[in-house]
């Protein structure tokens, strides 16, 4: 649009500049984003901020429209892109200045399924949306979950498959969990295009997460009981 | 006999049945998930389910059987370590068809599978359009060498890699039939509409003979973009393979809901809507496809049916699926951004 004259995000103020970034990440702006984080970082905004009020929210809107049907892959992939950008700059200041976390996620594809576009855009929404996202690829047998586990200490396992076939796999981790008697430390959620909250509730899952965005709001749900649990307890 | 042509069968004939699931009816047959069924090809000992398959899709009535290839690009391959058989795998893919083919009296289609990479694109995703195309072309010819009739492209999302894998598989002048899965509110899970896929399709080089809808979710929201497609393109030559209804988990295993009957409702409502080709995917055993022909022999076909008239038949559609059955996908939901936008990037 050459009649729009290039727009300097110096100029705008924080407000301005934190809506325009909720706009550039809907576009998928990496270089705007990357800019912005940093102006904001000079403007002495905790990196915290930062992260939940401009990057976090921006990708909300993104999360709501994909469930809606009006953004698709394509766009929520450059999206996430832009976000990377950003999360890039803060992640050692997070870190640094000791900001809460969000919560943390170890995701990955069961045994025998090798199909992980859904996988890969759950953990991309979900870093997204703030979350430590620990990715173990595909086709996971359930020591690698179990070690997973023990070793990232995460909130959220989410697992996911697309074929019929290796779906039924998702009980095997949970009834092992079960057997452990480490189900109850983690919140499961499962995901893949064949199914459905009747079959998360027959393998003993937690919720069944039709998309990403889905994911991402059940994953803020359970967070936020836990801390509502924690906080009574 | 001399063998007949696919042109030629569509000639004759108001409708051709294709055929059912392969994936979902090898694993009935010992398939281990996590294996690749096109390594099948190549085995002695397990060539023979591959054939199986093929000929009881053709005692069922299949005009068209789909090679067990799906998985048979380099992309797919390379996750079994298979990536430098690609050209030997798909000729055997296309050979074992082609016995089941040429064993019978009657003319029997055979069809090249072919799936996605499995990978994204370039610029979203890693994959160069070049590269994509290389890997279809690699794979298409090893299907000719096979024997096939027809290449078959299907569950496609991506437009720039249906168009890849069109350029690669016009590379052996074979014909070409295309495929999308339309299993995200009525769209492709890339965003593609049937609108969109029927129109792009119609003025590409080295169209498709035939273009249409494979496995998705259910038989009717199938159905559903199956009429968007026809609505945008009513001189197309129109696939309708759908799954066989929507899988259910009970007693520890996965079942597909659809009965013999659905699915010969299926048929029978998908030629009305204007479907030339019509099959069955995931969960479609020899039994529906059984059912399907049985159907369609005795059908008269009847005046396009409603959308109200196909989820009182085969179950709901998604709103968004019965916008894209009249040509109204673009009556999306409101975005939830903000109206004042100030600034696109200067481009």
């Amino acid at each position: 649009m050459s009649d729009e004259e290039e727009l300097d995000l110096s100029t705008l103020n924080d407000d301005e500049l934190v809506e325009q970034m909720h706009d550039d990440l809907y576009d998928g702006l990496k270089e705007e984003i990357e800019e912005a984080v940093n102006l904001l970082l000079e403007r002495k905004w905790t990196p915290y901020d930062v992260l939940t009020k401009a990057l976090v929210k921006g990708m909300a809107i993104v999360g709501v429209d994909f469930r809606d049907g009006i953004l698709f892959v394509p766009e929520v992939l450059l999206a996430a892109g832009a976000m990377k950008g950003g999360m890039f700059i803060l992640r050692p200041l997070l870190i640094e200045t000791g900001a809460p976390r969000l919560g943390k996620m170890v995701i990955g594809t069961v045994k025998g399924d090798i199909h992980d576009i859904g996988k890969n855009l759950v953990g991309m929404m979900m870093e997204g949306a703030g979350f430590e996202v620990i990715d173990l690829g595909i086709n996971n047998p359930v020591e690698d979950y179990l070690a997973a586990l023990e070793e990232h200490k995460p909130d959220i396992l989410g697992m996911s498959a697309l074929l019929t076939t290796t779906m039924p796999y998702m009980k095997v981790v949970i009834d092992t969990m079960i057997e452990k008697g480490i189900r109850d430390d983690y919140t499961v959620l499962v995901g893949g295009a064949p199914l459905n909250e009747e079959f998360a509730a027959a393998v003993g899952a937690d919720a069944y997460c039709r998309d990403a965005a889905v994911a991402v709001e059940t994953a803020r749900e359970f967070m936020a009981r836990k801390h509502n649990q924690l906080a009574a307890g | 006999m001399a063998k007949t042509t696919l042109a030629e069968l569509l000639d004759q004939r108001p409708w051709l049945l294709a055929d059912g699931a392969t994936g979902t009816n090898l694993f009935d047959m010992g398939l281990m998930s996590g294996d690749a069924p096109e390594l099948w090809n190549m085995d002695p000992e397990q060539s023979h389910k591959i054939r199986t398959l093929h000929r009881k899709f053709i005692e069922a009535g299949s005009d068209i059987i789909l090679t067990n290839s799906f998985g048979g690009g380099a992309y797919r391959l390379k996750l079994h370590n298979l990536e430098d058989q690609v050209f030997e795998i798909n000729k055997a893919a296309g050979v074992l068809a082609r016995l089941e083919a040429d064993a019978v009296d009657r003319p029997v289609v055979v069809a090249g599978s072919v799936g996605p990479t499995g990978e994204i694109f370039q610029p979203i995703g890693e994959l160069a359009y070049e590269d994509g195309v290389a890997a279809f072309t690699e794979q298409a010819k090893g299907l000719q060498a096979g024997g096939v009739d027809v290449l078959w492209i299907e569950t496609m999302s991506a437009e720039d890699e249906f168009r890849a894998a069109v350029e690669g598989c016009a590379t052996t002048g074979l014909p070409i039939v295309g495929t999308m899965s339309f299993d995200t509110n009525g769209r492709t899970m890339m965003g593609i509409t049937p609108e969109n896929f029927a129109n792009f399709t119609a003025d590409m080089p080295n169209a498709p003979v035939a273009v249409g809808a494979n496995c998705g979710t259910g038989a009717s929201e199938l159905l559903a973009t199956v009429m968007g497609l026809i609505k945008a393109q009513p001189d197309a030559i129109v696939v309708a393979k759908g799954n066989c209804g929507i899988p259910e988990y009970k007693d520890g295993a996965i079942h597909y809901s659809g009965t013999p009957e659905l699915m010969a409702d299926y048929a029978r409502l998908a030629l009305d809507a204007g479907a030339r080709i019509i099959g069955g995917c995931c969960g479609t055993s020899y039994e529906h496809l059984a059912a399907m022909r049985a159907a369609l022999e005795a059908h008269e076909k009847q005046t396009t049916p409603t959308i109200d008239q196909v989820i009182e038949k085969l179950g709901e559609v998604s709103d968004m699926a019965k916008a894209a059955s009249c040509g109204h996908a673009h009556a999306a939901p409101k975005s939830a951004r903000s109206g004042n936008r100030r600034r696109r990037k200067a481009s």
